[in-house]
């Protein structure tokens, strides 16, 4: 049979079923089971309606407990295994380990984990701050949203238009590149590539040293210090910003340094280290218009009174901003924060589209496809999956907590 | 904020400014890709598309002369044009790969076994010789000229049509078709159903059922192939699209009655209540009033699912299978990126077949994408 008839006799026949079942269970609760007459009807449309919303429940906790809640224990105990499904002990997750593959995939991880969310947010921040204060801001905003609706393989193509590198003395049809070769070498090149990066990262740094002493410094006063648990997360925020630093400090001190190959195509994708970032760029991309959405959202319920009063003492439309608006919409940054960064550990398509993981662009989802699907090792593939559902954990807990709050 | 004295127009002008940076830096990418795919596959690597309207000046490939033999004044005469009309205009052009440019436009050159060649600005050349040339090999010629900007859709006839890794674009539009259309419609009425129970019914464990939902929320579906795949192997299934179904269904499902629930718990109280009241069963409430009032939040989570199974790449890839005629456009994508990756006339059309669907979606229902994104983030 076509599999296009299929499909359409599985949509009439998944909808009917759907339908049928609802139906046709409720009818038996009311009628059959526990009809309301008779001499137990009170009783009767009690227990009926004890078991109604099970009948309700059933196919989506079904199919949840199924496909969501049994793969996570199945492969909890595939990575305990080999294969030939005798017990090892973490003998995969040992070889996993002596694998240089996966430490790659890891502190490429962690450099996606740090620099996607921050920068996804912040350009999101960014432009609903503009897009809410001029006229044509919802057309800005319908086109920056766009590439939400284009998939990663679809903007692995977009990005490698950009990225294209053709050889020295043809016409570059790469955007990167035929900027890139524009630059000779002169005072110019000296001025964008040279003084204005490392006036950026400059203040950069400035800005990220300015944000540890303002994470640290109530902490030296016991009085304010607070909740023990603020104090951890502040401390390793102030940590990961010292990271941050110390990352820019070495770029700093590269950009003043180094000399660079003027004129001479580049191809970017396979540049060590400097590929992940561009690879980086093209989720930031995705994921700045959805940021941007929420963000938006959030800063128009900010309280206008707030901003007013602010107004009468005298702020001047940044303070206003990073003053009154960021710290009132907090809350719903770490929302963005934390669904971006659930994004990026499952980023998969972009590192398979673009270089597969060659040239030390390896993470941990591809690394684990990887391992599944062309090593055929679901040992270690599953012990790569545990990692990867082991760093998806605390924000699972957070949600979870968070949704209880709510509940209650 | 609008009206700090003195300051407006200043800082107006460049929230203006800025803002068109942004968005070009977004836009821009894309109406590359755009572009390219309406270009000839030899001016893309001509030119980058930001020149697809200017004339270019270019090497072309070698053009091999042809044409009728005429007899006139005692020669033997071949006349012609090197395009058909293109308006193309040759600067420099030469008779062999060694030397293109060996002459300008209007030189006439001897070639190495008699005959006398010809070309003129506009492509026209004239072939002559005192002896017949029946009998042989036609020159070829490497011409520098300057063509205008063309624009073809002959691209995506192409890709569309003939199969390029395997298969061809339209057929793998169609098993993306197959595999998002039903694992958008299936999940929205058994997800309602449950987020009608979690926000309006009471019964024991209702909190422990959310929180689950919100856990399962964030499980990344990677920790779902192997286990799910030996399952479908063990109940019969095995690799096709009943595998996919039933994959998208349940992996949509905590997104679907998370908003769904969010949705239906702001409802008003007083309607279903007065709908208990007057006798109406929870199955009745449901499809009468739940349902109808829903509609915003159902066509959110649609539109989630269908751009998600559209888009999909792992899932198709791990239940579907790789053989050719199983790939979904994001598969064929992938493959097309791997063996015909510098030919960007197909890349770039294909990625536009793929990209089409959901952008159309997308621009046509974005106040519901807007809203069911706000429900499921913000509170």
């Amino acid at each position: 049979m076509n599999p296009a008839i299929q499909a359409l006799f599985v949509i009439i026949g998944g909808v009917g079923g759907c339908i049928g079942y609802f139906y046709l269970s409720n009818i038996f609760l009311d009628k059959v089971l526990y009809p309301a007459s008779g001499p137990n009807a009170g009783r009767n449309i009690n227990r009926a309606n004890l078991i109604r919303p099970w009948l309700f429940l059933f196919p989506a906790l079904f199919g949840l407990s199924l496909y969501l809640a049994y793969p996570v224990l199945a492969t909890a105990w595939l990575s305990l295994h080999d294969k030939t499904g005798a017990f090892v002990g973490f003998e995969n997750y040992r070889t996993m380990a002596s694998e240089g593959k996966f430490w790659e995939s890891m502190s490429n991880n962690m450099l996606w984990l740090l620099v996607v969310p921050a920068l996804s947010t912040a350009f999101g921040l960014l432009a609903a701050q503009l897009t809410d204060r001029i006229r044509w801001g919802n057309f800005a905003k319908s086109l920056i949203f766009m590439p939400m609706a284009i998939s990663f393989v679809g903007a692995s193509v977009i990005w490698k238009l950009i990225y294209d590198t053709r050889p020295e003395g043809s016409a570059q049809i790469g955007l990167l590149n035929a900027l890139w070769v524009q630059f000779d070498g002169g005072i110019g090149s000296v001025i964008a590539l040279k003084v204005m990066p490392a006036l950026i990262l400059l203040s950069t740094i400035l800005a990220a040293l300015f944000g540890i002493w303002a994470l640290l410094a109530p902490l030296r006063e016991a009085d304010r210090r607070g909740h023990p648990g603020i104090v951890a997360v502040k401390i390793i925020v102030a940590a990961l910003l010292a990271f941050v630093v110390y990352e820019l400090a070495t770029w700093l001190i590269g950009t003043l340094t180094a000399v660079l190959p003027y004129g001479a195509p580049q191809t970017w994708l396979s540049m060590p280290y400097w590929n992940s970032y561009f690879l980086m760029i093209v989720l930031v991309w995705i994921q700045t218009g959805f940021a941007m959405v929420i963000l938006s959202a959030a800063l128009r319920g900010v309280p206008e009174e707030t901003i007013e009063a602010a107004i009468l003492d005298g702020a001047n439309p940044f303070q206003i901003f990073f003053q009154i608006k960021v710290p009132q919409i907090m809350p719903t940054i770490v929302v963005v924060w934390t669904t971006i960064t659930i994004v990026v550990l499952k980023v998969f398509d972009i590192v398979l589209a673009m270089t597969n993981g060659q040239w030390e662009t390896q993470v941990l989802a591809n690394y684990m496809y990887d391992k599944l699907f062309r090593a055929l090792d679901w040992g270690v593939g599953s012990a790569s999956a545990m990692v990867i559902m082991l760093l998806v954990t605390p924000i699972l807990i957070w949600n979870v907590y968070n949704a209880r709050k709510e509940m209650r | 904020m609008d009206n700090i004295a003195g300051k407006k127009s200043a800082l107006q002008w460049a929230v203006h400014l800025s803002t068109a940076l942004l968005v070009a830096l977004w836009v821009l990418p894309t109406a590359g890709l755009l572009v390219s795919s309406f270009r000839t596959g030899d001016q893309i690597v001509t030119s980058g598309w930001w020149r697809a309207l200017m004339t270019q000046e270019s090497q072309l490939a070698a053009i091999r002369i042809g044409g009728d033999e005429v007899e006139k004044d005692g020669q033997f005469v071949i006349e012609g044009n090197l395009f058909d009309g293109q308006g193309a205009e040759i600067s420099l052009w030469g008779t062999s790969s060694k030397e293109p440019e060996a002459y300008a436009a209007g030189e006439t050159a001897t070639l190495n076994d008699g005959p006398t060649l010809m070309v003129q600005v506009d492509g026209a050349f004239v072939l002559s010789s005192a002896t017949t040339m029946a009998d042989l090999r036609m020159p070829r010629v490497f011409v520098t000229a300057a063509t205008p900007p063309d624009f073809t859709l002959g691209n995506y006839s192409n890709v569309i049509a003939s199969p390029m890794a395997g298969q061809s674009i339209g057929e793998a539009f169609l098993n993306t078709m197959t595999v998002a259309i039903p694992s958008t419609i299936i999940p929205i009425l058994v997800a309602a159903f449950a987020a009608y129970a979690l926000a309006w019914m009471d019964f024991p464990g209702r909190p422990l059922l959310v929180a689950f939902v919100v856990a399962l929320l964030v499980v990344p579906l990677q920790l779902a192939l192997i286990p799910l795949l030996q399952l479908h192997n063990a109940i019969g299934i095995g690799k096709g699209y009943l595998g996919v179904w039933l994959a998208h269904t349940s992996f949509g499902m905590p997104m679907a009655i998370y908003l769904l629930r969010n949705y239906m718990a702001g409802l008003p109280r007083d309607i279903i209540e007065n709908a208990r009241v007057d006798g109406a069963t929870d199955f009745q409430i449901f499809i009468k009033i739940i349902l109808p009032l829903s509609f915003p939040a159902l066509a959110s989570f649609a539109i989630f699912q269908f751009l998600w199974t559209w888009n999909d790449l792992l899932v198709a890839l791990v239940f579907l299978g790789t053989g050719n005629d199983q790939q979904v456009l994001t598969g064929n994508l992938v493959n097309l990126m791997g063996s015909r990756g510098g030919d960007w006339e197909i890349l770039s059309a294909s990625a536009f077949v793929s990209i089409a669907v959901p952008l159309a979606v997308f621009f046509a229902m974005q106040k519901y994408l807007v809203r069911g994104l706000l429900a499921g983030s913000v509170k």
